[in-house]
């Protein structure tokens, strides 16, 4: 039997299973006193959903508030925070939007599915925009990469992610594999979309004009992706029903690439008013949403609703997680014009609705009123919770316990060792087993793709101005101290940015934590989310959007506090990119910033002790600015032929993946003032190593000399090395002047095998 | 010249092709998989991408779309087709070019720069290389595994056929390194890499590519 409205009335004392749905007694009668009366079963499954920590934000909200409180000035937001996704100005009359979220418990449950997607869902959501999605990228973390559970998740993500994003048509340019033991039963995928479109194409989604149709369009609802609904729909139907579907929802990248096309082509056109996608709480979000945000009210046909399940119940259609469905607000006029452009793509449009002024969201299923609500009390103002936090009993202990008394590598022969084990080390290797599962060429764009350290697509083909875009996240620097740590984020994720020649605009971030209920957890999320908006404020650059994702601990062991951070950049002309990869015999290397003994959190006290402890790297935003300046500015100028952050496993790491990518190899020393050790395998933060050709030379430290920035020339690139160490000639070598020499094969053999060895 | 370029619900690659024709000096002009009217163009490339979402065998159900039918007539009339990835698929799956594509070995999708060589420049696609250059290129595909009976094998190389073939790395299990035949005449060419994809040295990994794009513009002005 339908529960409706009049049933409500007139049953009030009817007992409700609000708990199984996740609310709580006091968020229950909050909705009884927001109804004066018991919700139906209907209202009751959309505000359990509604209401949910991830659609709801209830326990993040009031530390998210500083990204608006703190927003730096700035003229390149045309549409800020809590929109689908932030857009911003990136000049000649182009808007960019990008955005990163995580699906990271469908994934652990149902790799493939859950991560495929997790890449859907982002992508709508700039669609959504009235942008057209141009790449995506993907930020994961797993457990130890020889744990059985990560050689279950792990090849089952990345074909997800693969699978979804080839056959949709988006390069995967970038994104970051970090392994970690506290990620084990906890794996994160984040997935972030970049789109653009012109400034008069920014679409909103708002339910405007009264009269106007409601129409939900792309592939038919069915009962996946419901979650706690089926105790609603347990109730109704009697043993023998449908069994319940998973939880898990199901992709169909190829619905969501005729899903794009055809939603691009009616806005285009002019045809629609307002638009939404359809993703966490499905139908009940979308209508609740828009409705909210437009006249204040809007009728539903639920009914109307096309179905891959004729047994679907209001409750199950109203909460389906079904993908690759969106909404639009049609006017009565264009609405044979909408249709039609949807039968052009062989996508299937329902009109489901009205937009009307009465203040109230009402849904009907088969002319009985099952839902009467006022929309804001569903999609704005559900309960919001300043939940209590305190700093870990441990955080001292943690702290105090520095990497100083680890045995380091001091001889020649040690630290070439140490160089060949980090550059294996799971973190730090070759990550070309997961990436060359991406197609990153598709649309023809890419200009610079993984493993470089920013993905940059160009956006105009007549003028080549495009965008860079980097993730960035080091978990241990965010246990150790968490608003450093998301400082620290931020500054590598700008410096990636500005290395590969792009100016650093805004900011977008997944932020991944344990559970909120923990006060340990919670200071972490407030300690890092302080620290972000505090960063983004000194380094000028606004918080667009994000995502938060809690509950990502396995009984009382949370994962790694994870903000990534993502930063997007602008570049005149894609042209004068910066890559990685250094230019031919006698261009010079030098290491920008201060490199200091700096290894707490470090790759080598995680890979080589197994040590987690003391205090991250400094943070020095003033600096990563004026770093950020120059490297621009050497793009710019024509100054630079390759450019390198160093960050995880240091400047070692960044010489022998520079010197791998362009196959060259080089003669490098150690800087006065500096032990091997520390100049070889310190995180110091605001560096990058570059390479200069000598005609530059000057011109260039003559400008870093006037803006304050430490410039070391610490090497020079030579391809003739091979023969006077002791190899055949020809042979590629990296070469430490007084210290030691290591073959391009060795450290490539090295860096690349670590995966293969163990995912085949 | 007016090259048409196909586009089936889920190709992907055909702004791509259609930047190679431009950037070869040719007029890309768009076709609708809906609509048998090829336009009066002069050459057809059936771009790469997922047709249908190839949840069928791939390219097994644009061989049915109304494009084809007159494709297919038009073709065996003389007409130029390239076929990149899902097109060469299609192009086997229409029975212009012998052979299917499966699954890859590795049963991963792969995408990767891959060295390839060109051993037929004698057809409209190909000639504007040199017979054994050695070119690299982009690959990506899920399902580019080249395979026919050994008689079939043993007759694309006896005529000539095999216009490229992988070196260093056989990326996906092909028979004998095939990666790409064309027919009889010469001007149909089925294609697993994807030059449409090196034909910018800012967004490719060479300008390989080209080449496929400026063949088929000198083959037509030859004919003509």
């Amino acid at each position: 039997m339908i529960d409706t409205v009049t049933h409500a009335i007139e049953d009030p004392d009817h007992v409700q299973p609000f708990a199984e749905l996740g609310l709580k007694p006091d968020e229950y009668q909050r909705i009884r006193d927001i109804l004066d009366r018991r919700p139906t079963s209907s209202e009751l499954a959309m505000y359990s959903v509604m209401w949910s920590e991830h659609c709801s934000y209830k326990s993040s909200k009031v530390h998210l508030r500083q990204f608006g409180e703190k927003k730096p000035e700035t003229d390149v937001l045309l549409v800020g925070i809590g929109e689908n996704a932030g857009v911003v100005d990136i000049g000649d009359g182009w808007a960019v939007t990008f955005k990163v979220e995580s699906h990271n418990h469908p994934s652990y449950v149902e790799p493939y599915q859950g991560a495929a997607t997790g890449v859907g869902g982002i992508v709508r959501d700039i669609l959504s925009m009235g942008a057209r999605p141009l790449a995506v990228m993907d930020p994961l973390r797993f457990g130890p990469l020889d744990a059985p559970d990560t050689r279950r998740v792990l090849p089952g993500i990345v074909a997800g992610v693969g699978g979804y994003g080839n056959c949709l048509g988006l390069p995967n340019i970038g994104g970051e594999v970090v392994f970690d033991p506290t990620y084990v039963g906890n794996p994160l995928v984040n997935a972030l979309c970049v789109g653009a479109m012109r400034h008069e194409d920014i679409h909103l989604a708002s339910a405007k004009g009264v009269g106007n149709l409601v129409v939900l369009y792309g592939a038919r609802t069915g009962g996946d992706g419901i979650g706690g609904v089926s105790v609603l729909a347990s109730e109704t139907f009697d043993e023998g029903g449908p069994t319940k579907r998973p939880s898990v929802q199901v992709g169909d990248p190829f619905m969501e690439k005729l899903l794009i096309e055809a939603t691009l082509e009616v806005l285009h056109s002019g045809l629609v008013e307002g638009i939404q996608d359809l993703g966490g709480a499905g139908i009940s979000c979308a209508t609740s949403e828009l409705a909210s945000n437009g006249e204040g009210g809007m009728h539903v046909w639920l009914d109307h609703v096309l179905l891959r399940d004729p047994t679907l119940t209001p409750e199950e259609i109203l909460m389906s997680e079904s993908q690759e469905r969106m909404c639009a607000i049609v006017r009565p006029d264009n609405l044979e014009a909408f249709l039609a452009l949807c039968g052009k793509w062989d996508v299937e449009a329902v009109v489901i609705g009205e937009v009307n002024d009465s203040g109230r969201l009402t849904v009907d299923w088969h002319g009985e009123r099952i839902v009467d609500v006022p929309p804001r009390t569903v999609a704005h103002e559900g309960p919001v919770y300043d939940r209590p936090y305190h700093r870990p009993s441990w955080q001292d202990a943690l702290q105090a316990d520095g990497p100083d008394r680890l045995p380091r590598p001091s001889t020649p022969d040690e630290l070439r060792a140490t160089l060949l084990t980090m550059a294996a080390a799971p973190n730090l290797a070759s990550k070309s087993w997961v990436t060359s599962q991406y197609d990153r060429y598709v649309l023809g764009n890419t200009v610079l793709a993984q493993p470089e350290d920013a993905g940059m697509i160009r956006i105009d083909e007549e003028t080549g101005r495009g965008i860079a875009v980097s993730t960035d996240c080091n978990g241990r620097f965010a246990k150790l101290d968490p608003y450093a740590g998301a400082q620290l984020a931020l500054a590598e994720s700008y410096r990636n940015v500005a290395a590969s020649g792009a100016i650093p605009l805004a900011v977008t971030n997944c932020l991944n934590f344990g559970s909120p209920e923990d006060p340990e957890v919670m200071w972490q999320f407030a300690q890092a989310t302080t620290g972000l908006a505090d960063g983004c404020l000194e380094l000028g650059i606004p918080v667009t959007g994000g995502n938060v994702s809690f509950y990502n601990q396995t009984g009382d062991t949370a994962i790694l506090p994870t903000p990534v951070v993502g930063v997007l950049g602008v570049i005149d002309d894609v042209d004068r990119r910066t890559p990685m990869a250094w230019g031919p015999d006698g261009e010079l290397i030098y290491l920008l910033g201060d490199t200091r003994d700096e290894f707490g959190g470090s790759e080598w006290a995680h890979h080589v002790h197994g040590h987690l402890g003391g205090l991250p790297p400094m943070v020095d935003l003033q600096r990563e600015r004026l770093l950020g300046e120059i490297l621009v500015a050497g793009s710019r100028d024509g100054m630079l032929t390759a450019a390198h952050d160093v960050s995880d496993g240091g400047v070692a790491q960044s010489l022998v993946e520079m010197a791998l990518r362009a196959g060259i190899g080089a003669r490098c020393w150690v800087p006065d003032g500096l032990d091997p050790f520390t100049f070889l395998f310190s995180e110091s933060t605001g560096r990058a190593v570059v390479v200069v050709p000598r005609s530059e030379e000057l011109r260039f430290t003559e400008m870093c000399a006037a803006r304050q920035l430490p410039a070391h020339r610490v090497g020079v690139v030579d391809s003739g090395l091979g023969a006077d160490a002791g190899y055949p000639a020809g042979t590629q070598v990296l070469q430490f002047s007084d210290q030691f020499t290591v073959t391009l094969d060795e450290v490539r053999d090295a860096h690349e095998r670590t995966l293969p060895a163990i995912l085949g | 010249m007016r090259i048409g370029v196909v586009t089936f619900p889920g190709s992907l690659d055909d702004r791509d092709a259609a930047r190679a024709v431009r950037i070869a000096g040719g007029e890309p002009i768009p076709l609708w998989h809906g609509d048998d009217d090829l336009k009066s163009v002069d050459a057809v490339v059936l771009p790469g991408g997922f047709s249908y979402g190839d949840y069928l065998r791939c390219g097994a159900i644009a061989r049915f779309a109304p494009v084809m039918h007159s494709l297919v007539a038009a073709a065996e009339g003389g007409l130029p087709v390239l076929g990149i990835c899902n097109g060469f698929q299609i192009l086997c799956e229409s029975h212009l070019l012998p052979g299917a594509l499966t699954r890859n070995d590795s049963l991963h999708f792969v995408c990767r720069d891959q060295r390839l060589r060109i051993e037929d420049v004698t057809s409209m696609w190909t000639s504007d290389f040199d017979a054994g250059q050695e070119i690299v290129i982009p690959l990506k595909n899920g399902e580019g595994g080249y395979v026919a009976d050994e008689a079939t094998l043993d007759r694309l190389e006896g005529e000539g056929r095999v216009i490229a073939r992988y070196l260093e790395v056989n990326p996906n299990g092909s028979r004998r390194d095939i990666a790409g035949i064309r027919n009889e005449r010469g001007n149909v060419v089925g294609l697993m890499p994807h030059p449409e994809h090196a034909v910018e040295a800012l967004t490719g990994p060479t300008t390989d590519g080209l080449p496929f794009f400026t063949s088929i513009l000198t083959s037509l002005v030859a004919a003509a």
